[in-house]
């Protein structure tokens, strides 16, 4: 069998441990302001609503009954479809509802909450004006196939952040419709496919390093490719001359994070694109990482063809629990005509244009003196224009300086972390000098039994939430610390000193780690019965 | 009756003109609780050394490999409803699958008992 | 800048603990030729929240607002009234700035969300299991084609696309295709009352892995989604049924109690909002248990705590990317967690009796207003039935009538000619959506303006 479980990673086995929130049991289950919080469903009911409805009648129909929800019946042109059974929907009024979610956001950690050193995820703050601007009723109530006439406002707001976009990365064009980063990627791999089948140049390879990402292997293999792993030195980089002697005509291109996972600038880019470029292959970079290097360098200067930006990760659009994200995706010269639609182009007159399937090629000829090769369309509409608005707005906000200094601020509360930790964690690759945006260390002399998960357990009973666990697989037991620009220094000091009070206990053997966390809205979950009985909905006992 | 290893962590009890394949006690401790085994149909061809079927814990999947090429006969059903089993006994209730030997010369690079145990010392 | 913390003297403190020189000493590993030193050229530096609020509102006043206009546009995304409530729990920091529920003990809040989320999706659409979200209908579409072609372990490549599927939708399928070697059969829709049934029945045959229908259609229709199955079915192909309005389902039958197998959708129109095309949300769910392992995208579950606490995680996460990589049944890695937080407080408000009087209330709207609109001179009905969204069938080319109405603030709906450019049987089709808030005034206000436009 292949490699059983590279990274180390098991889930937390639940361990009965003593309940360190001691006090006397209460009859509610609630504990003061911690409280318990049932299903929708157990406290819902089909019966309640909280919508109310005027069925004043504004439109006159004889025939239709009113006030109360008209029967379909006698007018309903259904087509003989009209739903006969119920749905199974508990509502609830307003203020149970406003009260049952509130109860349930305050189990959530949050950067509004605290350090959220999430590696490779950059939880930064998020800023509110962004929200105030995205509710703008021209931004926020705009339908989508509005004539073009009306909707020059928005256009422009996605032409604008294009050219910050294609500017800050020093690429030709961008795609700007992809819904998410691992949608941006695909958007660059096939951007990539369509122009090597432009040159009827069938390749069947792409290569990517051990430490990337999931979604990179996972996007090659979507797009029909086949991944081969690239090789790392033991410093945590590309082994160049391993790629070098692997590039060949049946590889398509390389996915490279850069930096990568590890934390790490690619040194050797530049050697790797121009390697790359003279085997007749592209160069796809996760721009995951972007926010490490936003003003400093730019990756059209290193030789790149695409890279996906996450607006959420480097121009701090909201996580929203997980999504939505959207991810641009900036192109070279040799590239850009193969971007999807619909896009949109400024030309001479100042006027911002909507380029959709049935205008691509006579626009193309016209502005751009040639056709398009265009691969396609990957979703409906034009991207995530509730995340191009906040997106706009931050950077805007921040500018050409600001970015820059967004990109220092980061690098420089993770090298102070990394270093304030010197001697406490293992950090591999931290004696070969300074980290970029993240600070990765292992779980290297921590007492037997314990785990990476029992320190990242620990940190949440410390008021934290844990860094990334397991990641990257090059790792054992790995820890990805990534503070962001938005940390102040007193934040990041006594981050440090929860971390290395966790260490040093994970270090001495403290047996506490094994059950934490102790003060969680929830001890530790039974992932494997999860996983062995999957429940994934709700199911009345009383239906059963 | 005849038991191998593979230095991949597959075990092959070979009796007759058919063989049995599961994985290692070693190889379930590294996994963990396994939530879920994906197994071949029966009368799919497999061939040495190729993905024969996935083992799941909750944070990773792992491929088993036919330790010989030949083609599955039969599957275990018991581990669809408690995949536990390659936990709890993963040498014996917790095989995988029962298979035809397509070339008994493949035998002969395996490992014995006593070979792999002195294999996963080594690791 | 505002956003940034650190100041002056932290920042050479911190240098002095690393033992660096000065912050150019961090980057000593991008290459000196590649690195900028100062602020990009040609780029505007940092600005006040007033500029950059006053520069936004700038462009987005040179939008017409769906509010400002009378509005008829549907075609996949619909203008229905959000309840206030829906915006402000959205914007609670808990919700707004967590991250993925990775670490379960402090995530409950959003997990639990997720399974009241998934619950309220598997019920509406009539199925066992809904997922976590998908990106939008469109993504959400194409991959569960290529989930049919998973299921059907790649022995069959036929994808069989109803001619009255969003042109969208069909375009990203057939985009995703042309990298997957699967064959798409497509036909362009045609202008009937009733939906094609047959004609899609027999395009199906022995090497379809699956059929895809739009439930209503695109033109606003109502296939027969039963009859449909059955024929796939026997034919060893699953039925995947797509909805872009789900609160037609508040009225008609769900599409798995039809029998589809897969069921896909926008979820848009229930708490989300237009947002010029989006963030929207991809529903996504299997009418069969058995099949949830070939799923994409998140999945929450329910389980215990160590203290036996009912609690919820992200599960049977091996199909996922980060674990099965090149494997995985989907790249996907974020979802549309946010706007399921919308659709789920929006649903929870709405409940069964809520949505079904809002489905009521949007038919019986949209009756009148094709009552009343066929009245006009030059203009006919095309469907025979439809939820809340029909096509009009105008004497005259309906893209520029739309255009000229846009000057009297009238936005008359999606002309067939925007949607199906090229195809010139289609060009008089005008689709028009009557939702909750369109008003009498609205359709008085466009038969008056097409009776004018069309005379």
């Amino acid at each position: 069998m292949s490699a059983p479980n590279a990274s180390g990673w098991k889930p937390g086995t639940p361990v009965e441990g003593h309940n360190a929130m001691s006090g006397p049991d209460t009859a509610t289950g609630n504990r003061a302001l911690m409280l318990e919080e049932p299903l929708l469903f157990e406290i819902g009911h089909i019966e309640t609503t909280g919508v109310d409805f005027d069925f004043a009648g504004k439109l006159d129909l004889a025939g239709v009954e009113q006030p109360q929800p008209p029967s379909p019946a006698p007018s309903s042109r259904l087509g003989g479809f009209e739903r006969t059974e119920p749905i199974g929907l508990p509502g609830l009024s307003e203020p149970e509802t406003v009260r049952h979610y509130t109860r349930l956001s305050r189990q959530n950690y949050a950067i509004d909450l605290g350090l959220f050193p999430l590696g490779s995820c950059t939880m930064k703050h998020n800023p509110r004006l962004n929200e105030k601007i995205a509710r703008m009723p021209g931004f926020a109530d705009v339908h989508p196939l509005q004539p073009v006439d009306t909707v020059r406002g928005a256009l422009e707001v996605i032409n604008e952040l294009a050219f910050w976009l294609i500017h800050l990365t020093g690429m030709h064009g961008v795609a700007m419709s992809p819904k998410a980063g691992a949608h941006g990627e695909l958007c660059g791999i096939l951007c990539i496919r369509a122009a090597l089948e432009a040159r009827g140049d069938a390749r069947e390879v792409i290569l990517v390093p051990e430490s990337a990402h999931g979604t990179n292997p996972a996007t090659a293999a979507f797009a029909g490719y086949k991944v081969e792993d690239i090789p790392a030195t033991p410093e945590g980089r590309v082994d160049l001359e391993a790629l070098k002697a692997r590039l060949g005509p049946d590889v398509a291109g390389v996915m490279i994070t850069n930096p990568n996972t590890c934390g790490l600038f690619e040194r050797d880019m530049k050697a790797i694109s121009d390697a790359v470029h003279e085997a007749g292959g592209f160069v796809y970079c996760d721009g995951a990482n972007f926010n490490a290097i936003v003003g400093k360098v730019r990756p059209g200067d290193l030789g790149v063809d695409a890279m996906h930006i996450n607006l959420h990760k480097t121009f701090s659009t909201p996580h929203g629990g997980g999504g939505p994200g959207s991810g641009p995706v900036v192109l070279s010269e040799a590239l850009s005509p193969f971007g999807p639609l619909p896009y949109t182009a400024r030309t001479g007159d100042g006027v911002v244009h909507l380029v959709e399937e049935e205008d691509a090629e006579s626009f193309a000829k016209e502005h751009f003196g040639g056709p398009l090769q265009h691969f396609g369309r990957m979703t409906a509409f034009h991207g995530q224009m509730g995340m191009f608005t906040r997106a706009l707005s931050y950077i805007l906000s921040h500018g050409a300086d600001g970015l820059k200094q967004v990109a220092e601020d980061a690098v420089l509360n993770a090298n102070y972390v990394l270093r304030s930790l010197d001697g406490v964690l293992d950090a591999p690759f931290g004696p070969s000098g300074p980290c970029m945006h993240e600070a990765l260390f292992s779980d290297k002399g921590f007492a037997d039994g314990l785990s990476t998960l029992d320190l990242a357990k620990a940190l949440i009973d410390e008021g934290y939430h844990p860094m990334t666990m397991y990641f990257p697989l090059v790792v054992h037991g790995a820890m990805l610390v990534e503070p962001t620009e938005t940390e102040s220094k007193a934040a990041l000091d006594q981050f440090i000193v929860a971390l290395r009070s966790v260490a040093e206990r994970a270090k001495a053997g403290d047996e506490s780690l094994r059950t934490a966390p102790h003060y969680a809205p929830r001890r530790r979950l039974d992932e494997t019965l999860a996983a062995r009985r999957p429940m994934l909905a709700w199911n009345d006992p009383d239906l059963a | 009756m005849a038991r191998y290893f593979t230095d991949e962590h597959e075990w092959i009890d070979v009796e007759g003109d058919t063989a049995t394949v599961g994985i290692t006690d070693y190889a379930q401790g590294q996994l963990g609780d396994i939530v879920f085994v994906e197994l071949p149909d029966a009368g799919t061809a497999i061939d040495k050394a190729k993905d024969a079927a996935v083992v799941e814990s909750v944070k990773a999947a792992s491929d088993v490999y036919a330790p010989i090429s030949g083609e599955v006969i039969e599957t275990n059903s018991s581990l669809e409803a408690d995949p536990a089993l390659v936990n709890t006994s993963p040498e014996q209730d917790g095989w995988f699958f029962k298979m035809t030997i397509g070339d008994s010369s493949q035998l002969e690079g395996l490992m014995d008992e006593a070979a792999y145990k002195s294999f996963c010392d080594g690791l | 800048m505002r956003y940034l913390p650190l100041t002056d003297s932290d920042r050479s403190a911190m240098l002095d603990v690393i033992g660096a020189p000065d912050i150019d000493a961090l980057f000593l590993d991008v290459p000196e030729e590649a690195r900028i030193s100062g602020p990009i050229e040609g780029l505007p530096m940092h600005a006040s929240e007033m500029a950059v609020e006053k520069h936004m509102r700038r462009l987005s006043k040179k939008n017409l607002a769906a509010a400002d206009a009378a509005f008829f546009l549907g075609a996949g995304a619909y203008k229905h009234h959000i309840p206030a409530s829906v915006d402000h729990i959205i914007q609670r920091g808990e919700f707004l700035t967590a991250y993925t529920p990775y670490q379960p003990e402090i995530a409950q809040g959003t997990l639990q969300m997720l399974f009241e989320f998934q619950t309220q999706v598997a019920r509406l659409y009539g199925c066992a299991v809904a997922n976590a979200s998908m990106y939008d209908g469109s993504t959400a579409c194409w991959e569960a084609v290529a989930m049919a072609s998973r299921i059907a372990r790649g022995k069959k490549r036929k994808v069989v696309l109803s001619g009255a599927l969003h042109p969208h939708y069909a375009e990203v399928v057939r985009t995703m295709a042309k990298f997957t070697d699967d064959e798409i059969a497509g036909a362009p829709p045609s202008l009937t009352a009733k939906p094609d049934d047959e004609g899609l029945i027999a395009r199906i045959d022995e090497d379809t892995s699956c059929v895809v229908v739009q439930y209503p259609d695109i033109l606003g229709r109502l296939p027969d989604i039963a009859k449909i199955a059955e024929a796939a079915h026997e034919r060893g192909a699953l039925l995947i049924a797509v909805n872009t309005e789900p609160v037609a389902l508040g009225a008609v039958k769900s599409p798995g109690e039809l029998g589809a197998d897969i069921v896909v959708g926008e979820g848009q129109s229930i708490g989300v909002g237009l947002q010029f095309g989006g963030p929207y949300l991809g529903l996504f769910a299997v009418r069969d248990e058995k099949h949830v392992r070939m799923m994409p995208g998140r999945l929450c579950g329910e389980t215990v705590d160590a203290e036996g606490k009912r609690g919820f995680v992200l599960t049977l996460s091996t199909r996922e990317q980060h674990i099965r990589r090149e494997k995985a049944t989907s790249n996907i890695c974020t979802n549309s967690g946010l706007c399921a937080l919308a659709f789920n407080v929006h649903m929870t408000l709405l409940g069964e009796k809520g949505l079904r009087r809002l489905a009521m209330e949007n038919h019986r709207l949209a009756c009148l207003a094709a009552d009343r609109l066929a009245k006009v001179p030059g203009v006919k009905v095309l469907n025979d039935a439809f939820f809340n969204e029909f096509t009009l069938l105008l004497d005259g080319d309906a893209r520029a009538i739309v255009r000229k109405l846009t000057k009297q603030n009238i936005l008359a709906g999606v002309s067939l000619g925007r949607l199906f450019p090229g195809n010139d049987g289609l060009t008089n089709g005008l689709l028009v959506a009557v939702t909750e808030t369109t008003t009498e005034e609205d359709v008085e206000t466009l038969a008056a303006a097409l009776e004018e436009v069309l005379a």
